[in-house]
């Protein structure tokens, strides 16, 4: 989450006051993303800095001091909104690393390890989800702040299926294919090949 | 008292080498108000569950009460009678009778059971009408949208004095926003005291319900614990960078 440009976004409607911009984050947030005064402060004065902002240069920094976003400020806003976000390499996902080593534990179940934690993000998804049950609570910022976390969760949810379905089809074909190997389930899938592949941040 | 119990469910098809043992076994108790999605892998054996605590197939062994009735000890006009009165059944597919218009298939189950046709088309309309469909009330199915025609569906499920919604798969083939409306209207008759279970393998449907059973191989293998507030979800202050 970036405090600078959420900042700059704000100013772009007009010159604001330090408190004023942080009560306008977190209601731009639906209140998901509450931040402390001093974070806003810090982040105002390293715009300044930058020449990003100005501000009243009369006062000290508090409340009562005004800030307004600079051209350079806009030209940075313009072009954040439009940087994708570093979504190329695959990140070193724990989950993916815990089923991965619960392939090689001996004794342990490889689908319950799964259950147990599509259980999790089953009951995560639920207190999301009563977030939007009263709809005149719901204004517009926190139902896309919940929708993006809900679409996060169920994708996740959908992989733990895909490898759940993936493990028993290679435990099927493995007995099928030597069925002494049938009563060893599941078989021990190999690691991937391609060990470095994303393992480098 | 609850208003389906399933004791000790099981269902076999077949027998010998093509025998399917599509239910092992299953417990499961769905009180007034509640919701309780059904979630598991093709075969699990989703389907069968909600055909049998729908008494529209007969488990192999085990019970299956609805509102404290034992279905066993029914006649077939009386499982009828309740299937007509008390249970609402939504199907991925809608269901509707494309030669009726919304307000009549919403209002055929009433008329089955001897209502006057327009004493039932009054409360088929204000079923609508609640649901924000007043407008379509008069369209035929295929004047109407995916959407719009899974809530005329629902619509039909909660007319009259039903207490039970089963539902298999009820958003489809519908778009998130559609899915979601369709699952708060669900929300909405539970509020009312239904009691509802939604098999679906979408976890952002499952998502509205109050418990979440995990269907295997014809067994339940696990369940969601009853969940705290979403308070617990917002973080405190100085977590964003």
């Amino acid at each position: 989450m970036s405090v600078k440009h959420a900042l700059l976004a704000l100013l772009s409607e007009g010159p604001k006051y330090g408190l004023q911009l942080r009560e306008e984050f977190e209601s731009g947030t639906g209140e998901v993303w509450p931040l402390n005064v001093g974070q806003v402060y810090t982040t105002l004065q390293r715009l300044e800095r930058d020449g990003l902002v100005e501000s009243d240069d009369t006062t000290e920094i508090g409340p009562q001091k005004g800030f307004r976003i600079t051209a350079a400020g806009a030209e940075e806003l313009t072009a954040w909104l439009r940087t994708p976000p570093d979504l190329s390499s695959p990140p070193r996902d724990e989950l993916v690393i815990k089923v991965l080593v619960a392939l090689r534990v001996p004794g342990v179940d490889v689908h319950e390890v799964l259950q147990v934690h599509r259980r999790y993000l089953v009951e995560l998804m639920q207190q999301w989800t009563r977030l939007k049950e009263d709809e005149a609570d719901y204004d517009l910022s926190l139902a896309l702040v919940v929708d993006a976390e809900l679409f996060r969760l169920d994708s996740v949810i959908r992989w733990l299926d895909s490898a759940d379905g993936r493990l028993k089809r290679a435990a099927t074909d493995a007995a099928t294919a030597t069925p002494a190997a049938a009563a060893s389930q599941p078989s021990p899938a190999p690691l991937p090949k391609r060990r470095r592949t994303g393992a480098r941040r | 008292m609850s208003m389906l119990e399933l004791r000790g469910v099981t269902k076999v098809y077949g027998q010998g080498d093509t025998m399917v043992n599509a239910l092992r076994g299953i417990d499961l108790t769905v009180e007034p108000g509640a919701m309780v999605a059904v979630m598991g892998p093709s075969g699990s054996g989703k389907s069968t569950l909600l055909t049998i605590a729908g008494s529209l197939e007969e488990p192999t062994e085990g019970e299956v009460l609805i509102d404290g009735a034992l279905l066993r000890q029914m006649s077939r006009n009386a499982k009828a009678r309740l299937r007509r009165r008390s249970i609402g059944y939504v199907f991925q597919d809608f269901n509707l009778l494309p030669g009726l218009t919304a307000v009549e298939n919403v209002a055929l189950p009433l008329e089955l059971d001897g209502i006057s046709g327009r004493r039932a088309r009054a409360t088929g309309n204000r079923v609508l009408d609640d649901l924000g469909l007043s407008k379509r009330a008069d369209r035929f199915p295929d004047q109407l949208s995916g959407g719009e025609r899974q809530r005329v569906a629902i619509a039909r499920a909660v007319v009259g004095e039903r207490h039970l919604l089963l539902a298999d798969e009820p958003s489809g083939a519908l778009d998130s926003v559609n899915g979601e409306a369709v699952m708060r209207m669900v929300h909405e008759a539970c509020k009312r005291g239904v009691a509802a279970v939604v098999v679906t393998h979408d976890a952002q449907l499952a998502s509205w319900a109050d418990r979440v059973v995990f269907l295997r191989d014809g067994h339940i293998v696990d369940q969601t614990a009853p969940q705290a507030g979403p308070e617990s979800l917002l973080s405190t202050p100085g977590q964003a960078q």
